[in-house]
């Protein structure tokens, strides 16, 4: 049964809050419970963000996770952060662009992405964040791609519809990483 | 309608647009703004006027005025925000109009902070204002039934000419949960007959005030008052019962802690300890029968609460000495853990065998 608690953290700017969005509209497009809630407080331009993602075959309590079943650190403070968060046997997605260091946790799986260096190979650097959320759906096997996708769709619009293929390779990249790496 | 993903703040804005509210006067606060700055966007596209006040006390009396006039309005505010409207509230209420007052509470006393808490509950439910007034305060635990309150509070604001408040806390202000508008159940809503729309058609002129200087009369005017309370308490006490077939325990928990409860009860259940949840939805009127009844079926209650402890008096009022009520809350801005939650129940199981 389908019950992922997901916490996903970066630095303002890395589109952890978008990519959090589009998990919960793409779980909710696939009829699942979801919940995103975002950490909100006095924070500087280029500071931390994190935001807690549910999809859930069942109703959603508390939309707080407090035992993660992934963590996606897109940043060094955000891995220090959350890595103790997470259950054993979860799910770790480190972006090595940004982190100089590997994960402690041994009771974990550990996936790590470049995500940034992929997002530039494709042309946009404001993409690593569906890097890295490829992988995810790779590795979770939560959600499927395509959701994703039509989220993205509709989020987007038909004035920023253009920019879908890069995104849609970003994902696919991703994901592709997260397979060779098991 | 198609479920859509939204953030709570929004989604009470497009509940009271869907709900016939044209009208919006308010002042910045955290964790709140969204609010306003959907209400900015999307009220102009409707013919309805928003309006940024020069301050929360000048929103209310906007409020005022509108209600005065007939006009389905609100404003929103955070807790700070509401001790600021509180005069304006009673008058309002003194005047008997209808209007959907949101308070998004955030932790205090003071400014204090801006992150979750329950600590308005007396505010909300004893004293948003002077004088011998009730408001009817509606707590909703997910951004669904958020939308389903705001727009039925529209309706029982017209119904029993009384403010409606509508408590939440920044959790649900700022989360995102799929939420689909739907209508509320319809009610018979009596005729605006009262409202200041000039003398055209009429010999006589309508009159908004809540000052009486003739005590007789002022009591005449608050026995009336009651009266219409009474009615509220028989006809708009909603709550969810959740688990409660047989518990060692009952936890009372409403808005966001009622979920953290949840997951609590299923934890619990792993290690054989079975506890219910009673959940007001109202606030005011309290569930107090269903309270009183569920006592006969518990041990005792806990009360789970962001603030140091204010539903407790209501849990007991509603007891009436049958059970004991015990208390368990974070307050601050910090939110109840349910390992925390769990260690509470386990002690006071542990001490009642």
């Amino acid at each position: 049964m389908l019950n992922e608690q997901i916490i996903m953290a970066g630095f303002g700017g890395q589109g952890v809050m978008s990519m959090g969005q589009l998990l919960a509209y793409a779980g909710m497009l696939e009829g699942k419970d979801v919940s995103w809630l975002p950490s909100y407080g006095p924070e500087m331009r280029g500071g931390t963000a994190n935001c807690s993602v549910i999809v859930s075959d069942t109703p959603v309590g508390s939309p707080i996770v407090t035992e993660a079943t992934a963590v996606i650190a897109m940043n060094r403070p955000s891995l220090d952060k959350f890595e103790p968060v997470l259950k054993t046997d979860g799910l770790l997605l480190i972006n090595s662009s940004l982190i100089d260091r590997k994960a402690n946790r041994n009771d974990v799986k550990v996936l790590e992405i470049p995500a940034n260096e992929i997002a530039n190979e494709l042309g946009s650097g404001k993409v690593a964040n569906m890097v890295v959320l490829g992988a995810y759906l790779e590795a979770s096997k939560a959600l499927k791609i395509d959701s994703v996708m039509e989220a993205l769709k509709k989020v987007f619009g038909p004035s920023k519809e253009h920019l879908l293929p890069t995104n849609k390779a970003a994902l696919e990249r991703g994901a592709e990483i997260a397979k060779n790496l098991k | 309608m198609a479920k859509v993903l939204m953030k709570g703040n929004e989604a009470i804005g497009a509940a009271a647009i869907k709900a016939g509210c044209r009208f919006f006067f308010g002042y910045p606060i955290t964790p709140q703004n969204e609010l306003p700055e959907y209400m900015s966007r999307e009220l102009p596209k409707v013919g309805g006027t928003f309006l940024q006040a020069e301050s929360e006390v000048a929103a209310i009396n906007m409020v005022y005025g509108a209600a005065g006039a007939g006009a389905r309005v609100m404003t929103s505010s955070s807790s700070p925000g509401i001790s600021l409207k509180a005069e304006g509230i009673s008058y309002i209420a003194g005047a008997e109009l209808p209007c959907l007052i949101v308070n998004i509470v955030r932790g205090g006393p003071g400014l204090g902070g801006i992150q979750p808490a329950q600590s308005d509950y007396f505010l909300a439910t004893k004293a948003a204002g002077h004088g011998d007034f009730r408001l009817v305060v509606l707590a909703p635990a997910s951004i669904q039934e958020m939308t389903d309150l705001v727009m039925e509070s529209f309706d029982i604001a017209d119904q029993y000419r009384n403010p409606v408040m509508v408590i939440g806390d920044g959790m649900l202000g700022q989360m995102m949960e799929p939420v689909e508008l739907r209508e509320p159940k319809k009610r018979d809503l009596p005729a605006k007959d009262w409202a200041t729309t000039g003398t055209a058609g009429r010999n006589y002129r309508n009159v908004i005030n809540s000052l009486a200087l003739d005590p007789a009369e002022l009591e005449k005017h608050n026995l009336k008052l009651q009266a219409k309370y009474r009615e509220i308490e028989k006809n708009e006490v909603k709550y969810e019962v959740y688990n409660c077939d047989n518990p060692d325990i009952i936890a009372v928990a409403y808005g966001t802690t009622s979920r953290i409860v949840k997951n609590v009860i299923g934890k619990c259940k792993e290690e054989g300890i079975n506890v219910g949840l009673i959940r007001p939805i109202s606030l005011w009127p309290f569930p107090y029968d269903v309270i009183n009844e569920y006592a006969d079926r518990t041990k005792a209650f806990l009360s789970v609460e962001m603030s140091t402890g204010q539903m407790i008096d209501d849990i007991k009022i509603g007891a009436n000495g049958k059970k004991p009520v015990y208390f368990y809350g974070r307050t601050g801005g910090m939110v109840p853990e349910p390992d925390g939650i769990m260690a509470e129940i386990k002690k006071i199981l542990g001490g009642a065998k």
